[in-house]
């Protein structure tokens, strides 16, 4: 996991939701490939994925990813390699998937009115600190728990899952 | 402690738990939607090679059934493949219906048990005094591999229903009133149990319509104590292998909210979101395109009953289409034994295959721009039922059949005024 994300922002408002992010008619989707070139299509910024550059950061209210437990919303994003999400809060289950796949999903009070689109944002994910580098506002970003800490130092849940059952097999052996 | 904890307690092996504790639960029920064939994707990426336990995994071909794509169509195949090659037994294909329903209709689902669905909505299975709880694929495919999963243990917020339902107003009404007064990010992370005398008044149809849209504030799991009216439910489906568990007296809720019904009517939530609640009345006379009674919120028996009672002799409007989708291959057959299904296609509607069809905007039933939809499903999220312009309105059963009568969005009561036998 790095331990720094730098981009510039995009935002979102509050409870937004798994349709916006991914519309359900592109579910049946399987590739990656495929996934990204939707991200966030059912939304107000439905081209996201053709300007969005690597590492850029998405910025949003209450409630991010409420609705569907579709992965692909959060494949998505990590289908555009975002940097991180921050949000005022997730829903349950987008929170999960995206730290399931790596991506840093970060809590943080008020970051909402913060940001504007196109300013430049920094997250230290070693110190929770956030920085809007074009207005030099800062936050901090409330502490995750430890496993979820865990999964993300892992690379997500796969890398995880993937050592232990190795781990267990070479015990087998 | 809460039922919810004791149920994970004994999942995790230990002798009590508390909210904000991460714990390694075991799995009773691991389902797998059509969406989501990365489920099996992450299983093989995780270095899975057989499932936990092939009885404990149910697939259910509900969100595509049947196929619209042949992109589906591929998915479905390689989904058998994969049961075929794990040896799993329950296969729901695309004949059956949506998981919610079929969980209740086989007797998957019943008190104490953990069941982990990749889909939202299962919640539902807090009416039978489960723990259910949505993931998604990456989650499951943990369980495919070890039969456990991490939670976190939920604070709990209990909603106490009092007084008495009028006729022609419905759990979905007392649900949707509610998500209105908390909004969509109330519950968000914690459990939502419903406790009070008006369960007494509530069958096990209107309790899963009430727990299913627990998602809809956020809820992780929701929760109904399971009682007499629950456990006629499992005796009729031949259930017997279940364990009931208690809550302490001296638990402290998160949250103790009381909701008066008594002066609650029917309600509709307004696009776009969930928690944009007003009276019915606020919207009548609005014109509606289509109506849609199905999905694993309102596509159940009872529902079909109440819109056939409405619909019966009567003809829907001109410029009106009423879409009926059952919940699953049970609901059909009993409908049909019913005639509600005749009652409701002499009146002009239009009869699909079980499933979630145009809930989510997959097929069978999208709306184009602008055109306005009343609907017994879940979700009014733009772009929700096809274009994203689509204006969905969210209400009972009811309130969809008095819309498609009129064309207009209607109050259903003087409908009803014979109370809410069904």
């Amino acid at each position: 996991m790095k331990t720094v994300a730098e981009g510039t922002a995009y935002l979102f408002g509050n409870n937004i939701d798994t349709d916006q992010i991914y519309p359900g008619k592109y579910v049946e989707l399987t590739e990656m490939e495929d996934i990204r070139k939707h991200a966030m299509s059912g939304s107000e910024e439905p081209d996201l994925a053709t300007f969005f550059l690597p590492g850029d950061i998405i910025v949003a209210g209450t409630n991010f990813g409420c609705g569907s437990s579709r992965e692909h919303a959060a494949m998505t994003l990590k289908g555009i390699e975002v940097g991180a999400i921050l949000a005022e809060s997730f829903g349950r289950i987008f929170y999960r998937n995206a730290i399931n796949l790596g991506i840093p999903a970060i809590t943080c009070k008020g970051i909402h009115d913060l940001v504007k689109r196109g300013d430049k944002v920094r997250i230290d994910f070693t110190t929770g600190e956030i920085t809007n580098e074009t207005t030099g506002a800062t936050a901090k970003a409330e502490p995750m728990n430890d496993y979820m800490m865990g999964i993300l130092q892992n690379g997500g849940i796969k890398p995880m899952i993937r050592k232990m059952q190795e781990e267990k097999k070479n015990q087998g052996k | 402690m809460h039922a919810i904890e004791k149920i994970l307690a004994e999942k995790a092996v230990k002798e009590s738990v508390h909210a904000g504790e991460i714990v390694n639960c075991d799995v009773d029920i691991a389902g797998i939607n059509d969406l989501y064939y990365q489920t099996v994707k992450s299983f093989y990426e995780m270095g899975g090679e057989k499932v936990f336990d092939p009885d404990k995994v149910i697939l259910f071909f509900d969100h595509y059934a049947p196929c619209a794509t042949e992109k589906q169509a591929d998915n479905h195949k390689k989904f058998r493949q994969f049961t075929n090659e794990q040896g799993i037994p329950h296969l729901m294909d695309i004949n059956e219906g949506v998981c919610h329903q079929l969980m209740a209709d086989y007797g998957f689902s019943r008190p104490g048990q953990i069941i982990v669905i990749t889909d939202s909505h299962t919640t539902t299975h807090g009416a039978f005094g489960a723990f259910g709880t949505g993931v998604g694929a990456t989650d499951l495919a943990t369980i495919l591999v070890t039969g456990k999963l991490w939670f976190k243990v939920p604070e709990v917020i209990r909603i106490n229903l009092t007084g008495k339902l009028q006729p022609g107003v419905y759990a979905k009404d007392i649900i949707l009133y509610i998500i209105g007064k908390l909004k969509a990010d109330y519950g968000v992370y914690k459990a939502v149990e419903f406790a009070g005398p008006v369960l007494k008044q509530l069958s096990v149809s209107e309790r899963m319509a009430m727990c299913n849209m627990s998602t809809e504030m956020g809820a992780k799991t929701s929760y109904i104590q399971p009682d007499e009216i629950t456990m006629a439910y499992l005796a009729e489906h031949n259930i017997t292998d279940y364990k009931i568990y208690e809550t302490d007296p001296d638990y402290v809720y998160d949250a103790d909210l009381t909701f008066d019904v008594t002066e609650i009517g029917p309600q509709l939530a307004a696009p776009f979101s969930v928690d944009n609640v007003d009276d019915l009345t606020a919207f009548a006379g609005l014109h509606v395109d289509q109506c849609y009674l199905g999905s694993c919120t309102g596509g159940r028996t009872e529902d079909f009953a109440v819109a056939a009672r409405i619909l019966k002799g009567k003809h829907i409007a001109y410029g009106t289409r009423l879409i009926l989708v059952p919940g699953s291959r049970f609901v059909l057959k009993e409908c049909l034994e019913k005639g509600f299904i005749q009652t409701l296609m002499e009146a002009g509607a239009t009869l699909t295959a079980p499933g979630c069809a145009a809930c989510l905007g997959i097929h069978q039933g999208l709306l184009a721009e602008d055109e306005v939809c009343v609907s017994s499903t879940n979700r009014n999220f733009p772009g929700r039922m096809g274009h994203v312009k689509g204006r969905i309105y969210l209400g009972s059963p009811a309130s969809v059949a008095a819309a498609a009568l009129n064309g207009k969005i209607t109050d259903p009561r003087p409908y009803l005024e014979g109370g809410n036998e069904k």
